[in-house]
């Protein structure tokens, strides 16, 4: 579907895509640069953030209430996971640590799976953002325009956290150079218990948000995981600017190219990765040499 | 185990089932000459049925898009062989010499998530043929499954009955001598559904299609458009392929909606249907087209929920409310609510009718010994299935049977919380039906 309307459509489109994506890598990517572990659960969270959300909302009837539920349980799941598991693997291979994440995203997906089980749950938008908003080029769900606002919100909350804060200071610090900050003095066991916590809650927080969007299932996380990493990858790993400029990237890839042939818009989104592996492999906005 | 051990060891099992049993049992032993010392060993066959009990490999989805379904299957699967070992009468009246068992066998089952992946599949189908030497494979959802088990079950020589499946490829370019199917062609679904769509909707009508990026998917789509294009004139506006389990919809759902089309019709499958018919919803999509399912996807109705389905028309294999119908329908619905506390979707029907049909087979061959079962299957007998009478077709290993017409039910209308689909038509599948190699079905040979 070649024509202006359309282009305009999937332009704001692929930002409202893209905005949700660079969200959750941008948990993906806090981890990854702190604590260097490829966090292969980072879906199974984003998952698990819809299902929290959805359990509030059912106590309460507020969407609010929701996010907020489901963002303080992801931090407390992130910080448990830490203390008890991924604590035990930063001294390990990079394989080992692929693996435990990869299970720890299994068991977490088959736990909703049995408790919940396979039929799809559905989380009303709230009702001030609920039906469809015309653009004039096109109609667009309301909820898909507040969205952005909301995903933008997070985003500028995240930066502030690290770029305004003495956490934040710590963990940029630990993001160049973990071990110069436990020389320092840092207690970085803390430190990266708690970076594990907001990027679990960055991805829970994503997933609640998200729910109204989709229909929840427990495997709701594994596409949504892939796309991520293809972000995290574009931006440049251990940066917070490249998760957003990836995220935007990605989310124009998808839109745009499907406008020309849909079944085409993965493979795009997969060569523009590729693209910038040969060419600058640190990613967009990624410094050379960091882990 | 050779072809010498194993019959001597099942004379040895007759003898003393004939001590027990007394000497009358021996006039009927002369009479069923079925441990033919002659056929050498193929496949599983005969190592696979030497002992007390045989073994069915299934491989369904039960993570990703389509895990729902493929529990669904498992259900009906699991109640096909409690019935079958327990020797119950609904079983009895599909396959009439089924006594308790199959050729007095108790049946086991073998049980891996296909991730509904081909070579997840074949790989754990693999694994039960040399392992639990298995007399039979079941599984499907998705018709890529289906084809790569085709594939499998000819090379192997171990029988394969398909889940759900409705691709042309299945029985059509890609069938098998060792494989059969229970739910219809895409083809069959369109050449039933086209003629509603045209007599609700009108002649030379604007279709958008969203097609999942696989076999299912394109022969679907292909019928589709071949059929409304050649008897209703209608054109196509746009068709978005999505690859399977795509987690978000709307890039596709904004080229639908700028499309300028009439109808959606939607092929997608599983959790993708559900999450596709939603967001069109969302986008506006629904409110200035007509949706139609081609091929019913189980759950559908109970996940989007009536206020969006309502109206919609698909074709589909069974719905619960056939009850009304067909006796042997009710008899199912009430044992599988029984024991599973919902009424069965057409996966646990295809799933256990493919069961009984098999185990009739076997009964009338008389034997496990594959190319005798096959030889039953391609005789076309005539057999009883909760939507009544039907056969195989010889020459493609397609199941005659008829195609079901529905609407979705409005929320006013529902006279029972699962009361989703209202059957319009049930339509005699034969003509319906291309003619068998139509699609390139060319089997291969069964020893």
């Amino acid at each position: 579907m070649l024509n202006w309307a359309n282009l305009v459509s999937q332009l704001f489109n692929g930002l409202a895509t893209g905005a949700l994506l660079a969200l959750i890598a941008s948990g993906l990517t806090i981890i990854y640069g702190t604590l260097g572990v490829l966090n292969l659960a980072h879906g199974a969270m984003f998952m698990l953030g819809g299902y929290a959300g959805w359990v509030v909302y059912q106590w309460t009837g507020s969407f609010a209430l929701a996010v907020l539920g489901a963002s303080a349980f992801l931090v407390i799941v992130g910080a448990i996971l830490e203390l008890v598991v991924i604590r035990r693997f930063y001294g390990r291979p990079g394989e080992d640590q692929i693996l435990v994440t990869f299970g720890l995203g299994i068991v977490i997906v088959e736990l909703v799976r049995r408790a919940f089980g396979s039929l799809s749950l559905t989380l009303p938008a709230p009702a001030w953002a609920s039906g469809i908003t015309s653009l004039g080029f096109m109609l667009y769900p309301t909820y898909r325009i507040a969205l952005i606002g909301i995903v933008a919100a997070a985003l500028l909350a995240l930066y502030f956290v690290l770029y305004r804060t003495k956490l934040g200071l710590i963990v940029r610090a630990g993001i160049e150079d973990a071990g110069m900050v436990d020389i320092l003095g840092v207690d970085v066991g803390k430190v990266f218990m708690v970076v594990f916590g907001i990027g679990a809650m960055a991805a829970g927080f994503a997933g609640a948000v998200n729910a109204p969007v989709v229909s929840l299932t427990p495997d709701g996380g594994d596409a949504i995981l892939i796309e991520t990493f293809v972000v995290v990858v574009i931006g440049g790993v251990g940066s917070f600017f490249g998760a957003v400029l990836g995220g935007l990237i990605a989310g124009e890839i998808l839109s745009l190219t499907s406008m020309v042939d849909p079944a085409y818009s993965q493979f795009a989104l997969f060569a523009a990765m590729t693209l910038v592996l040969v060419f600058r492999p640190q990613g967009l906005l990624g410094a050379a040499g960091r882990e | 185990m050779s072809e010498h051990d194993d019959s001597a060891r099942l004379s040895r099992r007759s003898m003393l089932k004939a001590a027990a049993a007394g000497a009358a049992v021996w006039p009927g032993l002369t009479a069923f000459p079925v441990w033919a010392a002659d056929h050498p060993a193929i496949g599983t066959w005969p190592a696979g049925s030497a002992g007390d009990s045989v073994t069915i490999g299934a491989t369904v989805p039960r993570t990703g898009p389509y895990a729902l379904q493929g529990e669904d299957e498992l259900k009906g699967l699991q109640l096909a062989i409690e019935h079958v070992n327990a020797g119950d009468p609904l079983i009895q009246a599909i396959s009439p010499k089924t006594k308790k068992g199959v050729l007095g066998k108790t049946v086991k089952l073998a049980v891996a998530d296909s991730e509904a992946k081909p070579n997840t599949a074949v790989q754990a189908q693999t694994n039960f043929i040399t392992q639990d030497k298995i007399v039979l494979m079941f599984g499907a959802t998705s018709s890529a499954v289906a084809v790569a088990l085709n594939k499998l079950a000819d090379r192997e020589k171990v029988l394969y009955i398909v889940g759900i499946s409705g691709s042309n490829d299945t029985t059509g370019k890609d069938c098998a001598r060792y494989s059969f199917r229970q739910c219809f062609y895409g083809q069959t679904a369109a050449a039933a559904i086209g003629p509603v769509m045209l007599k609700a909707y009108g002649k030379g009508k604007k279709a958008a299609y969203l097609v999942p990026d696989y076999t299912y998917g394109h022969t679907v789509h292909q019928s589709m458009k071949d059929f409304l294009g050649k008897n209703g004139g209608w054109t196509e506006a746009t068709a978005q392929v999505a690859p399977l389990g795509a987690p978000d919809y709307s890039s596709y759902l904004l080229n639908v909606a700028n499309s300028g089309a009439d109808v959606l019709v939607n092929i997608n499958w599983g959790h993708d249907a559900v999450l596709s018919i939603q967001q069109a919803k969302q986008f506006g999509v629904l409110d200035k087209m007509k949706l139609v399912v081609p091929y019913q996807v189980p759950f559908l109705a109970r996940e989007v929920g009536p206020d969006i389905m309502a109206g919609v028309y698909a074709a589909t294999d069974y719905w619960w409310t056939l009850e009304d119908k067909f006796p042997l329908a009710k008899r199912f619905n009430a044992a599988f609510k029984a024991k599973y506390g919902y009424m069965p979707e057409w996966g646990a029907n295809n799933a256990y009718m493919q069961v009984a049909l098999w185990a009739a087979q076997v009964e009338a061959a008389g034997s496990f010994y594959p190319p005798d079962v096959i030889k039953a299957y391609e005789s076309g007998a005539t057999m009883k299935s909760t939507v009544g009478d039907v056969h195989f077709r010889g020459a493609d290993h397609q199941l005659v049977r008829p195609v079901v017409i529905v609407q979705a039910k409005a929320k006013k209308d529902m006279k029972d919380p699962e009361d989703y689909w209202n059957v319009l038509d049930v339509l005699p599948g034969e003509p319906l039906m291309q003619a068998a190699d139509a699609f390139g079905c060319k089997m291969g040979s069964p020893t």
